[in-house]
C-alpha cells in the first residue's frame, strides 16, 4: 500500500495549512447548523439590549457631561442672571450655565457650533425679552428654567418674561449625544457578537471532545493549528452573519427611507467606522475567544465549562460596563484604563471612533491590541495543547489495578 | 519480508538490541498525570514492516504509551523516535492513527469523513474524498458513502474511521484497541486487513488486551502492566521464556526410572508433567526405556503467549486481562 506512495522524509502539514483544514471544516459545519440560525437571530436580542443600554448610556453621558446653557447677554444682565442662577440652583434643578461675551461670537448659532464646548442652548436678547436658541428638545426642557431665572434676576416681576424660541437643527451637545448613541450601539453590538461567538466556539470544542474527535486532530496536526483554526473559523462565521445583517439593515433603511431615523454619523465617517468596527471586533473576539477556547480545553464536561467560564463571563461584562461608562467621558482616567486594558481596548476604541475624528490613536491601539492577540493566542494555544489531551485513565482505577497487580 | 525482531526481555532495563531499520524507538518513556505515574520507563523498538502488539490489561498504560509515540502528549522523560524523528508531528503524513475511543463528526457523510481525515494528513480535500469513495467501494460500503455518520451502524462507522486512518497510505499505522467493539466477522476482516498492510511493507502497531489477537498477528510484542514493560521482543522469544512442558504416560507407575524424571515432575492423573530438561528429551527417553517404564504416550507442549504473559507480568496482571474481556480471551 505504501511502497509507491509519494512521501517525502519530512512530511508535515504547515501550521497555517493545518489550521485552514480545521477552520474550513468548522466554518462549513457551523454555517449549515442550527446554531448559525440562532446566531442570525442575534439582532433581535441586540435591538432589545441596545434600547436598554442606549438609555443607560445617555443618562450616564448627561450625568457625566451635562449640556451647558451659554448666557450671551450684556455684561450687566449676564451678572444678574448668574446671581439669580446661584440663588435658585439649590432649590430648583437648573441647567449649568456659562457666560459668553456677545463680542466673542457673531451669533448664537455660532456659539452652539463650537466644537470644544458642550452648549445645549444659547440665551441672548435681554432679561425682559430673553431669546433661547437650540434644538427643539433642549428648548422645551429649558424655556421654563430660563424664564424663572430671568424673572428672579429682574427682581421678581409679577409674571415671567416671555421666552422667544429660536430652533436649530442641531447643537454641539446634541451631536455629541447622538455620536455617543452611535458609540453605545457599536460597542453593544460588538459585545453581544463576541459573547455569542466565544460561547459558540467553546461549545464547539466541548462537543468535539465529547465526540472524541479531538484525539484524531491532536495526532495529525499540532494543537496550535486546532486552536487557531477553530478561532478563525468562528470569526469567518461572524463575518457572514454581519454581512447578512448589514444587507438586511441596508435594505430596510433603503425601503424605509426617511421614516426611519438611523444612527448619527460617527466622527470618522461611516466607511472608516465600518472598517474600524471590523478590525476592533476581530481583536475583541480573538482575545476573548482564545480565553474561552482555553477554558473549553481544560473542561472535561459541559458542567465544568459552565463553572470555569463564569469568571470569564463576569470579566467580559465588567469590560463592557467599563467601556460603556467611558463612552461618555473621553479623556478621563476611566477611559484611559479602558483603552489600555487589552480586553476593553477594542470597545473603548470603537467608541472613540464614533466620537472623535483623530485617526492616529487607532493605529496605535490596533498595534497594541494585535500584540495582545498574539500573546493570548500563543499562551492559549500552549495551555490548550497541554490540557486538552490530559486525560489518562482515572487515577482511582489505575491505583486499583496496581493494587491488584501487586497483590 | 519483515526485519528480524532482535528485541529481548528487558526487565533489568538493558537496551534492546535491534539490527533492522526501526519504525519506532522509545527509551525510558515516563508520563505522570497529576502526580500519578501512568507510564514508567517504557522501552520499545518496533522494526519497520512489522506487526507489533502492545499487550496489557486496561489501565496498564497502553493508550498513554501510544499517545506519547504519536506526539499527542509529550513524555515527562525519555526519548521517542518515529522513523528517526523525535517530533512525530514532523512526519504526520506517514502515520495513520485509530484511537481507542472512535470519533467522527456525526453530521459528515461517510466519504467526507474519510476525506477530512485525509486532508488532516496532507492530502488535498478533493483527492481525499475521491479516495474515500473508492475505499468505501472496495470494502463493500459504497452504498453508505452518502450517508451521514449518525446514520451508519456502529460497525460501519468504525470501518469508515479505519479507512480514514489508511486513506493517505501511511507507512506506520497505529491502532489503539482496534478489535474492541467488533463482532467476530469484522474482527476477522480487520486481521486480514492488518496482514495485508504488513505484506505491503506498512508497519502496524496495535494495542490490545486480547492475547489471541497478538498471538495470531504479531511478530513482536510488548507486555505492559502497571505502566512498565517487563518484556518487549518477539512473540517466539516470549513463549520461550517458559520451558516446554512434557506430558508423559507410562505403563509402570513406579520403578528406578523415576529417578531420571526432572525435579519438577508432578503426577496429574495418569500423566507425569514436567518441564523439558535443558539437556533435551533424548537422555530422559533412554532412561525410561532402559528402566522399563513402558512409555504409552509422550508429548512436548510449547508454552502459549498466555502462559508467557502470566510468567512475565504475573498472575494478577493476567487476571486483570481476563476480567477485562473473558469472552474475547476465549476466542
Amino acid at each position: 500500500m505504501t511502497a509507491d506512495a509519494p512521501h517525502t522524509p519530512m512530511s508535515r502539514l504547515p501550521l497555517a495549512q493545518a489550521a485552514f483544514v480545521v477552520a474550513r471544516r468548522d466554518f462549513s459545519a457551523i454555517l449549515f447548523s442550527k446554531a448559525f440560525l440562532f446566531f442570525l437571530l442575534g439582532p433581535v436580542f441586540f435591538g432589545l439590549v441596545l434600547i436598554g443600554s442606549a438609555s443607560i448610556g445617555r443618562k450616564t453621558a448627561e450625568n457625566a457631561e451635562p449640556p451647558v446653557l451659554a448666557v450671551m447677554l450684556a455684561p450687566e444682565a449676564a451678572r444678574a442672571f448668574s446671581a439669580a442662577h446661584d440663588r435658585l440652583r439649590d432649590r430648583v434643578d437648573l441647567p449649568r450655565i456659562a457666560i459668553v461675551e456677545p463680542a466673542a461670537a457673531p451669533s448664537p448659532a455660532a456659539v452652539l457650533g463650537q466644537a470644544d464646548a458642550n452648549y445645549g442652548a444659547v440665551l441672548s436678547g435681554t432679561l425682559a425679552a430673553p431669546r433661547l436658541t437650540g434644538t427643539r428638545e433642549r428648548l422645551e426642557r429649558w424655556r421654563g428654567p430660563v424664564a424663572l431665572i430671568a424673572a428672579n434676576a429682574l427682581d421678581g416681576p409679577a409674571a415671567f418674561p416671555p421666552v422667544t424660541l429660536a430652533e436649530t437643527a442641531t447643537s454641539q451637545s446634541t451631536q455629541k449625544r447622538a455620536r455617543g448613541d452611535t458609540a453605545t450601539a457599536a460597542l453593544t453590538l460588538m459585545f453581544l457578537l463576541t459573547m455569542l461567538l466565544a460561547g459558540m466556539v467553546m461549545s464547539n470544542l466541548v462537543e468535539e471532545k465529547a465526540n472524541k474527535i479531538i484525539e484524531i486532530l491532536a495526532a495529525a496536526i499540532p494543537m496550535d493549528a486546532v486552536f487557531i483554526g477553530k478561532l478563525f473559523a468562528m470569526l469567518g462565521v461572524s463575518f457572514v452573519g454581519i454581512a447578512v445583517w448589514g444587507g438586511i439593515a441596508g435594505l430596510v433603511l433603503t425601503l424605509g427611507g426617511g421614516a426611519l431615523q438611523p444612527l448619527a454619523p460617527p466622527a470618522v465617517g461611516w466607511p472608516l467606522f465600518a472598517a474600524m468596527f471590523f478590525a476592533y471586533f476581530s481583536m475583541a473576539y480573538l482575545l476573548i475567544g482564545s480565553i474561552y477556547l482555553t477554558i473549553g480545553a481544560m473542561a472535561p464536561t459541559v458542567r465544568d465549562v459552565q463553572t470555569l467560564s463564569l469568571p470569564a463571563t463576569m470579566l467580559q461584562l465588567g469590560v463592557f460596563f467599563l467601556a460603556t461608562y467611558s463612552t461618555s467621558s473621553l479623556g478621563s482616567p476611566s477611559e484611559m484604563v479602558a483603552l489600555a486594558f487589552p480586553l476593553s481596548s477594542p470597545y473603548a476604541m470603537v467608541s472613540r471612533a464614533a466620537q472623535e475624528p483623530a485617526l492616529w490613536p487607532h493605529l496605535a491601539a490596533l498595534a497594541w491590541q494585535a500584540l495582545w492577540v498574539l500573546l493570548f493566542v500563543r499562551f492559549g494555544a500552549r495551555l490548550f495543547r497541554r490540557r486538552v489531551m490530559k486525560s489518562g485513565p482515572a487515577p482511582t482505577s489505575r491505583r486499583g489495578f496496581l493494587r491488584r497487580a501487586r497483590s | 519480508m519483515h526485519a528480524p525482531l532482535g528485541a529481548t526481555a528487558v526487565p533489568d532495563n538493558r537496551p534492546q538490541t535491534q539490527t533492522g531499520p526501526l519504525a519506532i524507538e522509545a527509551r525510558g518513556l515516563v508520563k505522570r498525570f497529576d502526580g500519578t505515574i501512568a507510564v514508567d520507563g517504557v522501552d520499545l523498538m518496533v522494526p519497520q514492516g512489522a506487526i507489533y502488539g502492545v499487550l496489557g490489561p486496561n489501565g496498564a498504560g497502553k493508550t498513554t504509551t501510544l499517545r506519547m509515540l504519536l506526539g499527542i502528549i509529550d513524555p515527562d522523560a525519555g526519548v521517542r523516535r518515529v522513523f528517526g524523528h523525535e517530533r512525530p508531528h514532523d512526519i504526520a503524513r506517514l502515520i495513520g492513527y485509530l484511537p481507542e475511543e472512535r470519533g467522527l463528526y456525526p453530521s459528515m457523510k461517510a466519504y467526507e469523513a474519510i476525506g477530512f481525515l485525509g486532508a488532516l494528513r496532507g492530502m488535498t480535500l478533493a483527492d481525499a474524498k475521491a479516495r474515500g469513495r473508492r475505499l468505501l467501494e472496495e470494502h463493500g460500503l459504497g452504498h453508505a458513502a452518502e450517508r451521514t455518520i449518525r446514520q451508519l451502524s456502529k460497525g460501519m462507522a468504525q470501518t469508515v474511521q479505519l479507512l480514514g486512518t489508511l486513506v493517505h497510505e501511511p507507512r506506520l499505522v497505529v491502532l489503539d484497541e482496534p478489535f474492541s467493539g467488533l463482532d467476530a466477522l469484522n474482527q476477522g476482516k480487520l486481521e486480514k486487513m492488518i496482514r495485508a498492510l504488513a505484506a505491503n511493507g506498512t508497519t502496524v502497531i496495535f494495542s490490545t488486551h486480547v492475547i489471541a489477537h497478538a498471538e495470531r498477528l504479531c511478530e513482536g510484542v510488548a507486555i505492559i502492566a502497571g505502566g512498565r514493560v517487563p518484556y518487549a521482543g518477539s512473540v517466539d522469544a516470549a513463549r520461550d521464556r517458559i520451558p516446554a512442558q512434557v506430558r508423559l504416560e507410562t505403563e509402570a507407575r513406579d520403578g528406578p526410572w523415576r529417578a531420571a524424571l526432572p525435579a519438577d515432575a508432578r503426577a496429574e492423573g495418569k500423566y507425569w508433567m514436567f518441564s523439558l530438561p535443558e539437556s533435551g528429551i533424548e537422555p530422559l527417553l533412554r532412561a525410561l526405556i532402559e528402566g522399563d517404564a513402558g512409555i504409552l504416550s509422550l508429548s512436548i507442549e510449547r508454552a502459549g503467549l498466555h502462559d508467557a504473559f502470566v510468567h512475565i507480568a504475573g498472575e494478577a496482571a493476567a487476571r486483570a486481562l481476563e476480567e477485562a474481556s473473558p469472552a474475547e480471551q476465549a476466542r
